[in-house]
């Protein structure tokens, strides 16, 4: 089955400085993936090049198996899309929103649209600026699903929404997708609320891909292990992610098989969602490079044993 | 129909977090054979939860035996973990609840409870019994 959205060796460059390099990954489709990344990690790049607004430097996205090019009719309508700010027109009705929706795209569905705005209570005469935030952001996610594209990309969508609104916002989310098996790409630095939401994981720092795959997989095949401190250059089935040294002993993400490995020495307990996220956030971005060992494809495979 | 819940703090899979509310409803009796659970679209939608996360744990729950999709209709409860009736459940709810309000009478803490427990399981299974 063509994956929904297929990075190969993507980069951007803006004059000197690169802001993504060698993204490659590869999302299925159906999928909820989570872009998680610091701010200035290249997320916003990435989803600009997925959905038409940037050309890549080098490499490729496809959406679906069409390969994404800036500015081109055909892929700016393969893809809806959410911005942080959710930009409307201040002055429309949501009812205007919806025309100006409708004139814009060939597959509109208006009925859908209108549905939404009559289930959440929010009037098709009420002007924007007279809607609260948590209402503009449901004006604007309804406006992306009623594109009846069949990717939805939403970039930091809750970031400036009150709690409540947070989740109201993600109830629609998760309903569209159960509804028609939408893929939705959601970039956030919310770390704590995004395992709730996606069965895949996208971590970038500093421009990098730190990490690629499916939440599950991932989070089967690292262990945190406890115990008494070794030397610097002890052997570890597989790669170290993450280490900490106290004085007597110390505590070392392991990245490997699935199925708990068996170390006499350590205490090896599995990792949670939230703790590996962090732990790859945490890495120097020095660290990942291009090595062409480091599986990146979803789903993670198991990369070669690397002791530091 | 049975609500779900979600502890985003418990370090658990949201999956297995959902499984185990099932387990654990069928051990008290609170959710029976021929129970409806919520469509995977409502859980979604109620919990602000990954839809396919909500189909993953209701595969997990066939695999098991414990429940089953029906077409057009929804997933139901098809198994049972207790093979106790309600009426022997609650007997042995109310001696059990008598018997720790003895305990904490008698000045035994939580972690001498469990301790206790465990010492009398472990003698019974000797004579297996448990």
């Amino acid at each position: 089955m063509t994956p929904a959205l297929q990075a190969d060796r993507l980069g951007k460059r803006y004059s000197q400085a690169w802001a993504l390099r060698e993204a490659t990954f590869e999302v299925p489709a159906g999928a909820v993936v989570g872009l998680v990344g610091p701010n200035g990690a290249g997320k916003s790049t990435l989803l600009q090049m997925t959905i038409g607004l940037l050309e890549p430097t080098e490499g490729r996205v496809a959406v679906f198996g069409a390969t994404s090019r800036a500015n081109r009719a055909d892929t700016l309508g393969r893809v809806s899309y959410v911005a942080q700010d959710h930009p409307l027109y201040r002055d429309f009705s949501v009812g205007d929103m919806f025309r100006f929706g409708r004139h814009m795209n060939p597959r509109w569905d208006q009925a859908l649209a209108q549905q939404r705005m009559k289930v959440l209570g929010i009037p098709l005469n009420r002007k924007i600026k007279r809607l609260s935030g948590g209402q503009q952001a449901q004006v604007a996610l309804a406006m992306a699903l009623a594109k009846r594209a069949p990717l939805l990309v939403l970039d930091e969508p809750v970031a400036s929404l009150d709690p409540v609104a947070r989740v109201e916002f993600m109830r629609e989310v998760m309903a569209a997708v159960a509804d028609t098996g939408l893929t939705v790409v959601i970039a956030s630095h919310v770390v704590s609320e995004l395992e709730r939401i996606c069965d895949h994981v996208i971590v970038l720092t500093e421009g990098r891909m730190q990490l690629a795959g499916q939440v599950d997989e991932l989070v089967g095949c690292h262990w945190l292990l406890t115990g008494p401190r070794t030397g610097a250059r002890a052997g570890f089935p597989g790669m170290v992610v993450h280490r900490a040294d106290s004085d007597r002993h110390s505590t070392v993400l392991i990245r490997t098989h699935p199925g708990r490995p068996a170390l006499p020495d350590w205490q090896t307990q599995p990792v949670g969602f939230e703790e590996l996220v962090l732990a790859y956030l945490q890495r120097p971005a020095a660290t990942t490079a291009s090595d062409p060992d480091r599986a990146q494809r979803l789903p993670g495979s198991v990369t070669k044993a690397v002791s530091r | 129909m049975f609500q779900f819940r979600l502890d985003p703090a418990s370090g658990v899979p949201p999956y297995l977090q959902l499984v185990h509310q099932v387990r654990q409803s069928l051990l008290l009796g609170y959710l029976r054979e021929g129970d409806r659970l919520p469509t995977v679209k409502d859980l979604a939608s109620d919990l602000a939860l990954n839809p396919n996360t909500v189909v993953k744990a209701y595969r997990q729950l066939e695999h098991e035996g414990l429940a089953g999709g029906r077409p057009g209709q929804g997933t139901f409860i098809t198994g049972t973990l207790s093979p106790a009736t309600p009426d022997t459940h609650k007997a042995l709810r109310g001696s059990l609840e008598r018997w720790l309000r003895e305990a904490d009478e008698a000045g035994l803490s939580e972690e001498a409870v469990t301790a206790l427990v465990a010492v009398v399981r472990y003698e019974l299974r000797k004579e297996g019994v448990v």
